[in-house]
């Protein structure tokens, strides 16, 4: 696991003594991803970072991995992140010049100015104890010559590109004002096959792409997933044998149990924010309703009573309410009640028809599908109806999801026609920085988890 | 029970089928599919299977397995009802039959909310087979929202074909 350590730079410098190094020879970087599309307006006013490759004090080799690729590798992911938020314009790693481990505490300052840099970041990766490696970041505004950012981690050398992230999370932290969000991971669906006869299979992955792993074979069909908080388990809807119901999969074992053990169909899971609650909807003789009950089963309870379709659901962050749709005022729209399924109000008016809301890890926004004009739109609005913000707008883009942060939502685009495919996307709450996520097949239903601890 | 069997077990069942013929009322027997002629003979091996999918389809013609609805809609109209009164025949006539209604949903609403319009759909035609004598417990029900189109365009035509309850023969 990832460990933080607090650590002092010259103390590290004494018992790691820095060798002149020879500029070593850059690892030759395969593409193994499909790269991200990006679609609409990036800011225009990108922050510009040097992202030079993190030094190291001695190359040495841990569990097959060079420190010096891998402090090229994290210095590409950091990079990457930092991209991606839409926000900022790293230079590096790749046509920047590597940086000397003596460095990492003395920058160049005015040669990063001379670049356009305002910030740049620099770090190392160093051999620790026991297999392990310590990972150190830095961030230095180049105008003031000021240290703005230092983290440092002890790793498994498979943890890497968590360290990545983690550097990157306190990048974008230090200079944009919002919560990290970078170390988090997505469960999605991945979609292969015909149209007519989609194979669907469960799969997780970081929320770059990286530590991609398929979960279920495809047999069964899958779909709907969500991660529970501590992302142990995995809550789902299942075709196998034929029905459709809710499994809870445990990723450390691979074993998967029901949520609750009925005749009936259940689907739309969702966790509370603790992780110790379960939303799901079931329908008895076609009509569904929504129910809770405990992650660790028992009696369920019934939260709605309308002939209509009550169905999803998603928590508040404090656990105290719960957005949800509803058809019972004729077609679809959003509504929220108490967690005892009390004091059930409709919150989305105006055109068309809302769907599939997502209650932000702030608290302060819902996002939601709008239905109308024979298109599907991702919005926002806030828990009381208000402020509707339309954030998309393609043929069919489907069930958002939220950053940990609340400032990027992910959901689905598909295409119409015959050969209809659906493919992830992600964009910012401002409605800008429009991209869409490398996936091995074509992908749906993407569920975004919190940062890791 | 599966519906596919081995040549060698339908070769069986046909004999066994075509020799209680003569005892049982002439309703039992299928119509024959048009244009295949009398096939059915234990010659061949490839007959009709009393009580069978292929039984059902050549009883209750194309598109006989299933019904249609409107956009967002899940009641039965004088076509559906038609149509399921030709399968609460054929139910009658085959009284251990089980069959799985499908509630199938188009590509114009959302996943979740889809399975549970499927749900209404599947539960819509069950019930209207239960009004007629088909004990529903012979019946089961399962949605599959927008996961299983018959019709792959992006077309008022095709979402049409897409919004249905088929009734599917799942064994005896």
């Amino acid at each position: 696991m990832l460990r933080p350590i607090t650590f002092s730079l010259a103390l590290l410098l004494t018992t790691a003594p820095v060798l002149a190094q020879t500029a070593p020879t850059p690892p030759a970087v395969t593409p193994t991803e499909p790269r991200e599309t990006i679609e609409g307006t990036l800011s225009q006013d990108r922050t510009v970072i040097g992202v030079p490759p993190l030094a190291t004090a001695s190359v040495q080799t841990v569990a097959g991995l060079r420190t010096d690729s891998l402090g090229r590798q994290i210095a590409e992911v950091i990079a990457a992140d930092l991209e991606r938020s839409g926000l900022y314009e790293p230079i590096g790693p790749n046509g920047v010049r590597a940086i000397t481990r003596a460095e990492v505490q003395a920058p160049r300052f005015a040669e990063w100015q001379a670049r356009n840099a305002e910030n740049v970041v620099h770090g190392f990766v160093d051999a620790g104890s026991n297999g392990s490696l310590i990972v150190g970041c830095y961030l230095y505004d180049t105008a003031l010559g000021s240290e703005l950012v230092r983290k440092g981690f002890e790793i498994q050398p498979g943890d890497w590109r968590r360290a990545a992230h983690k550097c990157a999370d306190a990048i974008y932290s230090r200079l944009s004002g919002e919560a990290p969000f970078f170390d988090s991971r997505v469960a999605y669906i991945a979609e292969s096959g015909p149209k007519g006869n989609r194979i669907k299979r469960l799969a997780i992955m970081d929320s770059d792409g990286g530590n991609h792993r398929f979960i279920t074979n495809g047999q069964a069909l899958a779909i709907s997933p969500r991660f529970s908080p501590d992302y142990k388990k995995i809550v789902y809807v299942s075709y196998l044998n034929n029905r459709v119901r809710v499994f809870i999969y445990d990723v450390a074992s691979g074993s998967q149990k029901l949520v609750t053990e009925s005749s009936n169909a259940t689907f739309a899971p969702r966790w509370s924010p603790d992780g110790t609650q379960i939303l799901y909807s079931m329908a008895v003789n076609g009509n569904t309703d929504i129910y809770r009950i405990s992650a660790n089963g028992g009696t369920p309870v019934r939260l709605t009573n309308t002939p209509g379709i009550d169905v999803g659901g998603s928590f508040s962050p404090d656990g105290r309410k719960i957005v949800f749709e509803s058809d019972r005022s004729g077609g679809q729209q959003v509504y929220t009640m108490n967690i005892d399924g009390s004091n059930q109000q409709r919150i989305s008016f105006g055109g068309g028809r809302a769907a599939t809301p997502e209650w932000s890890p702030r608290g302060d926004l819902i996002a939601f599908t709008r239905m109308g004009g024979g298109e599907f739109r991702i919005g926002v609005m806030t828990p009381s109806g208000g402020g509707v913000r339309m954030l998309t707008n393609s043929w069919q883009d489907e069930a958002p999801t939220w950053s940990p942060n609340g400032r990027v939502i992910q959901f689905f685009r598909t295409t119409p026609g015959r050969e209809g495919k659906s493919s992830l996307w992600q964009v910012d709450l401002t409605g800008v920085n429009m991209r869409r996520l490398p996936t091995p097949q074509d992908g749906s239903d993407p569920s975004w988890g919190p940062v890791l601890p | 029970m599966t519906i596919r069997k081995s040549t060698a077990m339908i070769a069986a069942i046909t004999m066994l089928a075509v020799g209680a013929c003569a005892k049982k009322a002439p309703d039992t027997l299928p119509p024959a599919p048009e244009g295949t002629g009398t096939d059915t003979g234990a010659g061949t091996g490839t007959g009709v299977v009393p009580g069978s999918q292929e039984d059902f389809l050549a009883s209750v013609g194309a598109m006989g397995d299933r019904v249609f609805f409107d956009y967002d809609q899940y009641n039965v109209d004088a076509q559906d009802q038609a149509t399921l009164q030709t399968q609460s025949q054929w139910l009658q006539r085959n009284p251990a039959v089980r069959v799985t209604l499908e509630g199938h949903a188009d590509e114009r609403g959302t996943r979740d909310y889809n399975i549970a319009l499927g749900e209404r759909r599947a539960n819509a035609a069950k019930n209207y087979l239960a009004s007629l004598g088909i004990d529903p417990s012979r019946i089961n029900v399962i949605s599959y929202g927008k996961e299983r189109p018959a019709e792959l365009g992006s077309t008022e035509e095709a979402y049409a074909r897409n919004r249905r309850a088929v009734t599917v023969v799942i064994g005896q």
